[in-house]
């Protein structure tokens, strides 16, 4: 693979899969926090 | 009392579920190759922060802020606006007729794969006489004579029948308990096929044409009108489904994450798809020296391409025929949880305003949904009307009713007063950016896909011969037509339910 096809891998999936990511991580934390309350 | 989510699982699992079908699998890849590989990308992802989550946190918050769908979404603005609710309901409906038929194809290979491991039947290696028996074949789309699919027929009864059975249950009891299981194991078998795939020799040819910037396209008025048509459709925004489903959020649940997590998966499956397909093909070209457009352009590339990928896996036919069952299965989850959430937009929308139970008013909706199904199992319906009813629905009117919902719910509910009412109980708070893309940006864009959208659909009428001309009037804007006109039949009823009061 090319190194411009490389790069837009990283950037393309990065930003999908590591938005779902972070996003389910922030959601879990949140629940978390509601509980212990 | 009106129903609420039981957990914010299964409403994220539903609404996900919703987003993620059969669109994904094969328009995704397609639209990236066709628009400069990984150039496209760019406007994708610009389309996802300017357009997807914007709306997707604006219907979310204004259906759980009105506790009704579309069309009481729509009415509570002012009274003569519940005509655009009622057609914004109407277009899940039509989609859902053609939407069934291409569902049904990968019910009839679930069955084939079976019959493959079993070894009554060696079609795998060689799907084209299975897919040719399946679709038929006519010679216009007004050869209507060609005759019907009995394979697709019989297929769409039972996809409307589990349609039914589910919406039928409700929201609690159907939609969020089947999604619960089905869109997790949904997105597992994607991610196994997909890793399975970039183990293949040849996936780097593949992975090469999807992502292989080409920034002399980038300036393409198209790509970017393609980037954002890609991204709002496969969301299913402005479809009254989200309103719908955000109706039955309860009055304290989170909305902002929510729509984030909802778009973010969305495209997650866009590109779990365009890495697989691809991958898929690369090995293809590789192995058998084809070129890529040799599969087509849409549905082709599933029901053809796949089917030859997963005989090479294994040279056991029990193995392949299996394989073949969990890939078909797949795509008719993906197609069940996207089915299921248009028929619900249309049964929030019509109980908020009729007096009438939900199992009654689904059955009605799942006979007629049949009816207009049925006609996509013909030959002429299948290999042509298919295409120019999805041009209409799909391009003129779901970005015209985005536009004018984004307006009409921008400027006249007010973005300051939905933006605190999104904020209260979320997770993370959205800034005035979000006020600043609802009121300007994202209603720029939409107006350009829809006028690019007509100015296609009329240019491309002129180069068409006199049967293609008077297929895409009757076929094309006689169901806008229809569409229209049933909206006015139900906008004049009474209310007869108390929610409006």
């Amino acid at each position: 693979m090319s190194t411009g096809a490389i790069i837009m891998m990283v950037i393309g999936l990065g930003t999908v899969w590591g938005g779902t990511l972070t996003t389910i991580l922030i959601a879990l934390a949140a629940e978390k926090k509601s509980k212990i309350r | 009392m009106r129903e609420v989510w039981q957990s914010r699982k299964g409403f994220i699992f539903a609404a996900a579920g919703a987003a993620i079908g059969l669109g994904n699998l094969w328009r995704f890849p397609f639209q990236a190759y066709k628009n400069g590989g990984g150039a496209f990308l760019l406007p994708y992802l610009v389309a996802l922060i300017t357009c997807a989550i914007p709306l997707m946190i604006m219907e979310y918050a204004y259906g759980r802020q009105i506790r009704g769908g579309a069309v009481k979404a729509f009415s509570s603005l002012k009274k003569k606006f519940e005509i655009f609710g009622w057609v914004q309901v109407m277009i899940p409906i039509v989609v859902m007729t053609y939407y069934s038929a291409i569902i049904s194809v990968s019910v009839v290979f679930m069955v084939y794969s079976l019959g493959h491991a079993f070894g009554m039947i060696n079609w795998l290696s060689n799907p084209g006489p299975i897919m040719g028996m399946v679709a038929g074949s006519a010679e216009n789309p007004l050869d209507l004579g060609a005759g019907i699919s009995i394979y697709i027929l019989i297929a769409v009864v039972f996809v409307w029948i589990a349609n039914w059975l589910i919406v039928k249950k409700g929201i609690s009891g159907g939609i969020e308990k089947i999604s619960n299981v089905f869109t997790p194991l949904l997105v597992v078998m994607m991610v196994i096929f997909m890793i399975n795939a970039v183990r293949l020799n040849g996936s780097a040819i593949g992975l090469e044409a999807l992502f292989k910037p080409d920034f002399s396209k980038i300036m393409d008025p198209g790509i970017w009108v393609s980037a954002y048509a890609q991204v709002f459709f496969s969301t299913t925004l402005a479809v009254g489904v989200m309103i719908a489903y955000g109706s039955y959020l309860h009055s304290k649940a989170d909305v902002v994450n929510s729509a984030f997590i909802t778009v973010f998966a969305n495209s997650s499956f866009d590109l779990i798809a365009g890495v697989l397909v691809f991958s898929t093909l690369g090995y293809l070209v590789s192995s058998m020296g084809v070129e890529f457009t040799s599969f087509g352009t849409g549905a082709g590339v599933a029901f053809i391409a796949f089917p030859i990928a997963i005989s090479t896996l294994s040279s056991n036919v029990v193995v392949q025929g299996l394989l073949g069952f969990v890939f078909f299965l797949c795509l008719f989850i993906a197609g069940l949880t996207s089915s299921i959430s248009m028929l619900e937009s249309f049964a929030t929308a019509a109980l908020d305003k009729f007096k009438i139970s939900r199992e009654k008013l689904v059955t009605i909706i799942s006979l007629f949904g049949f009816v207009g199904s049925a006609c996509f199992a013909s030959y002429a319906g299948f290999n042509y009307i298919l295409d120019i009813v999805d041009a209409y629905v799909g391009n003129i009117v779901i970005a015209g009713l985005g536009l004018i919902e984004v307006i009409l719910i921008s400027y006249i509910y007010g973005t300051k007063e939905l933006r605190q009412q999104a904020n209260e109980y979320s997770d993370f708070k959205v800034g005035q950016w979000w006020d600043i893309l609802l009121k300007y940006f994202t209603p720029l864009l939409l107006g350009a896909v829809v006028v690019t959208n007509i100015i296609n659909l009329f240019t491309g009428l002129l180069r068409m011969d006199i049967i293609g001309v008077i297929a895409q009037i009757v076929f094309g804007w006689g169901t806008v037509l229809i569409m229209i006109g049933a909206s006015i039949v139900f906008y004049k009823r009474k209310w007869t339910t108390s929610v409006n009061e």
